[in-house]
């Protein structure tokens, strides 16, 4: 069970207050009536699945409720950093040598 | 190659078994291969045997970044079953169990194929009307699968508790005999030895680096831990690990990696006939040849490479197994384990040409690809000899994200009110 | 009932107890303080079971929990606990335990047969055979090796014993209570940190309760024991937890533990649990596990009265018993000698030493020489005699590479050592990598990964002061990561049991026929020396291939014995060092751990939690059936005086449309949603409309995935210009919340929203049929009720029976239909009240399955049963609901994707059967001819069945290719007593001008 920081919180907690939402940063199309079926595809299905530091979304969802973002490394399971939602995606190659790989 | 059978194992009791031959040889890659496949898993194992068997393909190389069947293949809980829901899916999974009925035989390596039955418990209205569509859909197919009363569920299992003053009462239950377990080792095993035989090289502790595509896009061979090997086609048969070797060849996939745990009890002396699965509380049960009991639990909700999951996933599953089977609070874990599995939006496989030509990739088995092992290696075989989507593989393209022509096997189990 | 073995004094046990027990029937006597084992071998029982696969007669190897002999059933209130360990299990007064694997007894076992063939059973001999013929795998070859596997009987009945669970932090987790982990927690604890120290035993002290050969400070091991116990206890930041095993060490230094509570109690009071299961998050750990003896690999090793040699110093020294009374000593290392001296010291006879090693230390050489004891050097054991305990040792003497025979020496034990593994388990399980040690010739933990450190014999430092001495640091070290101080605890000083040399792995050279002898390697799962060996001949290079395919390291102690000589088996077969083949890896537990502790309070309705409606004990008391959905328990359907299902749904049918019916329908999930954009977020989370939807208006919504597909619906009213009541389904209610936060939030942030879950704050009534309004409007105030100031799809705010209420008019029946929402601490109070309203107009309380009925005979879909996931809203005739002018909502984009678009989709279509008395199946399929061929692709399937009160008939709903376009043909649904022959209608059936709910 991992331990989890909620940016919102200020706190950590067990992962049992949390909900994973998968990969951060993979925007909605702002005109969705604009994009191609590829691009729609790649939109609701294609992912990173990174072997290695991953940016991706969190809910606190038995605590404030808010969405957030943290890089975790997925070999270790390690959270590198969390930030809260809106906040620009830091590089994940800096976090790629704290992680050791 | 040394024919196995009783009359060889009596006939080598008498040179004290030292005169067995290896089951597979440690070759070293030659520079250049017609085909190469990534992972010797049962998968991409089977995918080469049957390249050379039913394809006369000889100029094979299985690459393996650690042992031969060392990851999902060697780390699920067995079960073998095809009553899904989809015709599609059904057709993939049916030709499967017909390749498991023979496969010993055909390979000359007991897998252990028992067809003790899976029995897929009820446990709502909901879950009442979704098998009962799946036992009319399978009957159509082809597929045996029948209904049973929970009586008659008890009958099949006398320990299940069929008390109405469980929590989710069991209420009745999908029966497919001809489904069971198989030694998983052994399949993975039989598939490199019979493979082996028929001159494929598998090269094992020889993690693949990066796909190297020629000037027109085509695959030109792959980077290795032990130097480059040219291939005129690479199928990748990688499970967790897709999304990282395609990502060398330029291609994101609709992947999503998980650890999906598994763990086994003391082994007692028969306590469980057939392997009982229920999705609604997520509880996975059968009993190996050797006496443990082997169940299974959910995945993490996160990505993961780390082959570990959390205990309360782990415990989710055991409150599953001791209300369904209350005398088994008192057995102990023997032994949990995590594996990678790689989980495609609509929870179907691909088996599929890519969009670089020579590339080929058979993954995203989720929680369920070892009963696919024959059907999939044997179907991907022959995607890759012909260069077009076997027809049992067909719906299993990549191009169906794109279409929507989505084969929705956990939507169809979708429970809402 | 006297002890034959059991010494004259000394050791910890408590001779005013005497304990009675029984052992396969037999009664024996022991006292407090033994374990099974020691009980045992008072009483000169060594032979306790069979082995797994020959049958082989087996003794107590050890005296630990890696024991991988001796495992037990423990019989209690009329069940068996399985397989455990002899050495383990505390005696108590009653105790009742029968041996393993054995057929009809211990004593003879006709599975021993196994053991004559066993040349025909090489590690892998399954995958050769039983192939032929190809039916006899499943009917004959596998029940008869599954009736020979296994160890021990299962437990047969349910199991009424309780389990806790209890989460705890602490600064530091010190794992043992060896010298090492004492002063660690010592130390910790003298810092200010709060410890929690474990140990899988029942008694503190690990080693030093065995040590007699040493004084710390002065004093004897065992006092100092007594002395810190004393200091941690008094210490309030302290937590001891003895019989507790830290079994699975995860991510972020969590820690879980396994405590056993009442197995060791004659009378267990019946308010404790048996285990519980401590979940611990520590900041720092410092594991002092230990390190346990290897045994010898040599011919017939396994015989009982063979017994590593530390062991038999326990059950000296701690349990005041003597393994036997003339003792051969093989070893390869300094440690084992130690145990001959203080056997000797009793007046055991030491029918030798017998040290692989030329050179054994001078001191212990003149140590035994004064105490009589012959010294052979540079000797082997090459095999052993005696059926049910060894009575004989064959003795060889290195020569070169060779070994020639040196006699035989009578013995009725054997203490053998092949020297010391560190114990890494839970290091490995930290996910650390161990390293390997050339000069201890062993692994040892090498960095941490997590917040830990080892500390003592785990790491591989023996010898009494060192481990001390590591321990203190450890436990300072750990106190100042975990709080940022260290105190200075005055740190003991040890003298004597000094760390030995010596030891050896892998498969001792012996001049016996290679063919004929079993030397094991692991002793449970029956591997030899020759099955490692076969294994790498066959090509299986790899540890974990080799560990696979002979199952060495696969039982229950998971290799903690075997892993090390098979390993250095192994490495020689591939004439590669052991540090190229590599160690498998350590899983959790590591020790087997009670599922039951796992499960906990896990069962009946604290398995998961029961969500009850307010009418729920009302509707109970009617005798109601309920119905599971999601964690919801609904009222089914109400039979009375003796109705089956069918006949009391018919009866709440036709009574819902002649006058009226009440339903909860409190488990529908209810979302506020408020704010000036509240419109705007609807507009782009629903297929729908919503700007123009006025105020004191509802609406029914649809709303998709981004793919395009239906995920849920449910009538939204708008109560005020900012604000929304939307509900949905009752299993769709988290999710679709969890949806509408993830939107906003995430994609559009800059929405002047606020979404709240009101579904547990509303209780809701339903008033359904023509007699609906009369029924309600005396409870009724602030809400003209009147057809044209509050038609179809109104809602508004008033009172109802004086309290607050938001009252929708509206209709999952056809019927007139109001549904009453009032906060939900007064919805027991309503209830009550309508229930009585409604039985004065002979209305009718109805369940799900009526509810279900009435809204097939109108065309409603039920999201779930009309629609799996793959459905688009065009697919079930609803291109209605969706908002044309809309630039965007969650799945029009998907809606526009080529296969969402294309010919052939699967529609929505009502069925009726031919015989107006048939009801389909739900489920069933659809065809065109009457006997497809197997194969045939279906053209649908039934999403729905009922036999229909108010058409008189049965009707169906169904998803049919292209269906809309066979409206009036006829179709089949094959069933295996052959097909029933349908006709293609319109998805409705009843009223289809509305008049009825517009009334």
């Amino acid at each position: 069970m991992l331990l989890i920081q909620c940016p919102y919180c200020g706190v950590e907690r067990p992962e049992l207050e949390f909900s994973c939402r998968g990969e951060a940063h993979i925007a909605r199309p702002a005109d969705p009536s604009a994009t191609t079926d590829e691009q729609w595809a790649e939109y609701l299905y294609l992912r990173t699945n990174p072997k290695g530091v991953i940016a991706e979304r969190w809910r606190h969802i038995h605590g404030c409720g808010r969405f957030f973002n943290a890089l975790r490394d997925t070999v270790s399971d390690k959270f590198l950093m969390v930030y809260k939602a809106g906040e620009p995606k830091p590089d994940p190659a800096q976090f790629s040598k704290e992680a050791g790989r | 190659m040394k024919h196995y059978s009783f009359l060889e194992l009596a006939k080598n009791a008498f040179s004290a078994h030292q005169n067995w031959g290896r089951q597979w040889r440690a070759p070293e890659p030659k520079a250049e291969y017609d085909i190469v496949i990534v992972g010797a898993g049962g998968h991409g194992l089977g995918t080469a045997y049957y390249l050379a068997k039913e394809h006369g393909l000889r100029n094979i190389a299985v690459l393996e970044k650690g042992w031969l069947g060392g990851g999902n293949t060697g780390r699920n809980t067995t079960i073998i079953r095809s009553n899904y829901l989809w015709e599609e899916s059904a057709a993939l999974y049916n030709h499967s169990v017909k390749l498991w009925d023979g496969l010993s035989q055909d390979l000359n390596y007991n897998v252990m194929y028992s067809a003790r039955g899976v029995m897929m418990l009820a446990h709502t209205v909901h879950d009442i009307q979704v098998f009962k569509r799946h036992v009319h859909a399978n009957r159509l197919a082809g597929v045996q699968n029948e209904w049973l009363t929970p009586e008659e569920a008890k009958e099949y299992c006398p320990p299940l508790n069929i008390s109405k003053n469980i929590r989710y009462p069991v209420v009745g239950a999908a029966l497919q005999r001809v489904g069971g377990t198989a030694r998983h080792d052994a399949v993975a095993w039989g598939y490199a030895r019979a493979a082996d035989d028929l001159g494929v090289d598998i090269i094992q502790n020889c993690a693949v680096t990066g796909i190297r595509r020629a000037a027109d896009g085509s695959v030109e061979g792959v980077d290795t831990a032990k130097g480059f090997i040219k291939a005129k086609k690479v199928g990748v048969v990688a499970a967790g690990h897709t999304s990282v070797l395609m990502e060398m060849a330029g291609i994101r996939m609709p992947l999503e990696s998980n650890p999906l745990q598994a763990l086994v009890s003391e082994p007692v002396k028969p306590a469980f006939p057939c392997v009982v699965m229920s999705n609604t509380i997520h509880a996975y049960i059968s009993q190996s040849d050797k006496g443990e009991l082997v169940i299974g639990a959910g995945t993490d909700q996160f990505v993961s490479y780390s082959q570990t999951g959390g205990i309360h996933i782990t415990n989710h599953t055991i409150d599953a197994i001791c209300e369904l089977f209350p005398m088994f609070r008192r057995m102990r874990m023997l032994r949990n384990w995590g594996g990678i599995v790689d989980v495609t939006p609509d929870r179907s496989p691909i088996i599929a040409k890519t969009p670089v030509p020579g590339l080929f990739v058979n993954c995203g088995w989720g929680t369920g690809g070892f009963k696919a092992t024959p059907g999939s290696a044997h179907v991907f075989a022959h995607t890759i000899a012909k260069d077009e989507p076997h027809p049992i593989a067909a719906p299993f393209s990549l191009e169906r994200f794109r279409t929507g022509r989505l084969i929705d096997e956990a939507a169809a189990a979708a429970v809402a009110h | 009932m006297s002890q034959p073995f059991r010494i004259e004094k000394g050791g910890r046990i408590d001779r005013a107890a005497s304990l009675s027990f029984t052992f396969d029937g037999e009664r024996l006597s022991g006292h407090a303080g033994d374990t099974l084992a020691s009980a045992l071998l008072a009483n000169g029982i060594h032979l306790v079971g069979r082995s797994f696969k020959y049958h082989r007669p087996r003794g107590i190897l050890t005296a630990g929990s890696e024991e991988p002999n001796a495992l037990v059933g423990i019989c209690r209130k009329g069940d068996q606990t399985p397989n455990l360990r002899a050495t383990q299990v505390e005696v108590y007064e009653g105790l009742e335990t029968v041996s393993q694997n054995r057929f009809p007894s211990r004593g003879f076992d006709v599975g021993a047969v196994n053991d004559l063939l066993s040349p025909l059973f090489p590690a892998g001999f399954y995958y050769k055979t039983f192939m032929w013929p190809k039916a006899f795998w499943d009917r004959v070859y596998e029940p008869v090796i599954r009736a020979a596997a296994g160890l021990g009987n299962p437990p047969k009945n349910p199991d009424h014993d309780t389990y806790g669970n209890l989460y705890a932090h602490c600064d530091v987790l010190v794992i043992g209570s060896g010298p090492a982990g004492l002063a660690a927690a010592l130390a910790a604890a003298d810092s200010g940190a709060r410890v929690i120290l474990c140990d899988e035993q029942a008694e503190f002290g690990g080693s030093l309760l065995t040590e007699t050969a040493a004084t710390i400070d002065g004093t004897a091991p065992a006092q100092w024991v007594a002395d810190t116990l004393e200091k941690l206890s008094a210490n309030g930041n302290v937590t001891l937890l003895p019989r507790t095993t830290a079994f699975g060490y995860f991510a972020q230094n969590f820690v879980a533990l396994a405590q056993r509570i009442t197995d060791h109690v004659s009378e267990p009071d019946p308010r404790l649990p048996r285990e519980r299961l401590w979940q611990v998050r520590a900041r720092e750990v410092v594991i002092a596990a230990g390190a346990i003896e290897r045994p010898m690999v040599f011919p017939e090793n396994d015989r009982p009265g063979i017994m590593l040699a530390e062991a038999g110093r326990t059950y000296l020294n701690r349990y005041g018993v003597k393994v036997g009374h003339n003792v051969l000593v093989a070893t390869a290392c300094d440690t084992a000698w130690q145990a001959a001296f203080d056997l000797a010291d009793h007046g055991v006879t030491i029918a030798a030493i017998a040290d692989v090693r030329e050179n054994p230390p001078e001191a212990l050489q003149s140590i035994a020489k004064a105490r009589g004891i012959r010294v052979e050097k540079g000797c082997v054991v090459t095999g052993t005699t005696g059926r049910k305990r060894i009575s004989a040792a064959l003795l060889g003497r290195l020569r070169g590479n060779g070994v020639a025979a040196a006699g035989e020496v009578a013995c009725d034990a054997l203490l053998m050592s092949g020297g010391w593994t560190p114990t890494v388990s839970l290091y490995s399980q930290s996910r650390g990598k161990v390293v390997w040690n050339e000069s201890l010739g062993t692994f040892v933990p090498g960095q941490s990964v997590q917040n830990e450190r080892s500390a003592g014999a785990c790491l591989g430092i023996y010898g009494l002061n060192a481990a001390l001495e590591d321990g203190y640091a450890a436990g300072e070290n750990a106190a100042k990561a975990a709080i940022g101080r260290s105190g200075t605890v005055s740190r003991a000083q040890a003298h004597g049991a000094d760390a030995g040399e010596g030891g050896i792995l892998g498969a001792l050279p012996h001049d016996r026929d290679p063919s004929k002898v079993k030397a094991f390697v692991d002793y449970q799962n029956d591997v030899t020396a020759k099955d490692v060996k076969l294994a790498v001949r066959e090509g299986m290079h790899s540890i974990e291939h080799i560990k696979r395919y002979t199952t060495t390291g696969m039982a229950t102690d998971q290799g903690r014995l075997s892993n090390l000589n098979a390993l250095d088996i192994a490495s020689k077969a591939l004439d590669k060092p052991v540090t190229d083949v590599g160690l498998t890896t350590f899983r959790q537990p590591y020790t087997p751990t009670t599922f039951g502790i796992f499960a906990n309070i896990s069962r009946g309705d604290f398995f998961d939690p029961v969500r009850k409606t307010p009418s729920h004990d009302f509707v109970a008391g009617q005798d109601a059936a309920f119905e599971d959905v999601g964690q919801w328990k609904r009222a089914w359907y109400l039979p009375k005086d003796g109705e089956d299902m069918h006949q009391a749904v018919a009866r709440e049918c036709e009574t819902v449309r002649k006058s009226a019916g009440l339903f909860d329908a409190s488990t529908l999930g209810k979302i506020e949603v408020v704010g000036p954009d509240a419109a705007e977020f609807l507009e782009r989370m629903y297929t729908n409309p919503w700007k123009k939807l006025a105020p004191g208006r509802c609406r029914y919504g649809l709303l998709l995935n981004d793919a395009g597909f239906i995920i849920d619906d449910g009538v939204v009213g708008r109560l005020a210009e900012d604000r929304f009541h939307v509900t949905t389904t009752t299993g769709g209610a988290a999710h679709v919340f969890a949806t509408m936060e993830d939107y906003l939030q995430t994609e559009w942030p800059d929405l002047d929203v606020w979404i709240t879950s009101i579904t547990e704050q509303y209780a809701v009534c339903a008033v359904q049929g023509p007699k609906a309004r009369d029924i309600i409007a005396p409870f009724v105030e602030g809400i003209d009720l009147s057809a044209d100031a509050f038609p179809h799809m109104s809602v508004g705010s008033g009172t109802f029976c004086g309290v607050p209420c938001r009252l929708f008019r509206i209709s999952f029946t056809g019927e007139l239909g109001f549904e009453v929402n009032v906060p939900r601490r007064h919805g027991k109070m309503v209830w009550d009240k309508l229930a009585k309203a409604v039985a004065e107009q002979e209305g009718v309380i109805y369940g799900t399955e009526t509810m279900h009925v009435l809204r097939a005979d109108k065309g409603y879909i039920i999201v779930g049963q009309e629609t799996d996931g793959t459905v688009t809203p065009d697919d079930v005739g609803m291109n209605w609901a969706i908002g044309k002018n809309k630039a965007d909502f969650v799945g029009k984009r998907g809606l526009a994707r080529p296969d969402l678009v294309a010919g052939g989709r699967k529609q929505l279509v009502g069925l009726l059967t031919k015989d107006p008395k048939v009801v389909l199946e739900e489920g069933a399929q659809v065809t065109k001819l009457a006997n497809p061929p197997a194969g045939t692709p279906a053209e649908g399937h039934v999403t729905s069945a009922y036999h229909s009160p108010a058409m008189g008939r049965s009707i169906a709903l169904a998803l049919v290719k292209d269906g809309r376009r066979l409206t009036g043909e006829t179709l089949n649904i094959p069933m295996p007593n052959g097909a029933i022959p349908v006709e293609v209608v319109e998805p409705f059936f009843y009223d289809k001008e509305g008049a009825r709910l517009n009334g």
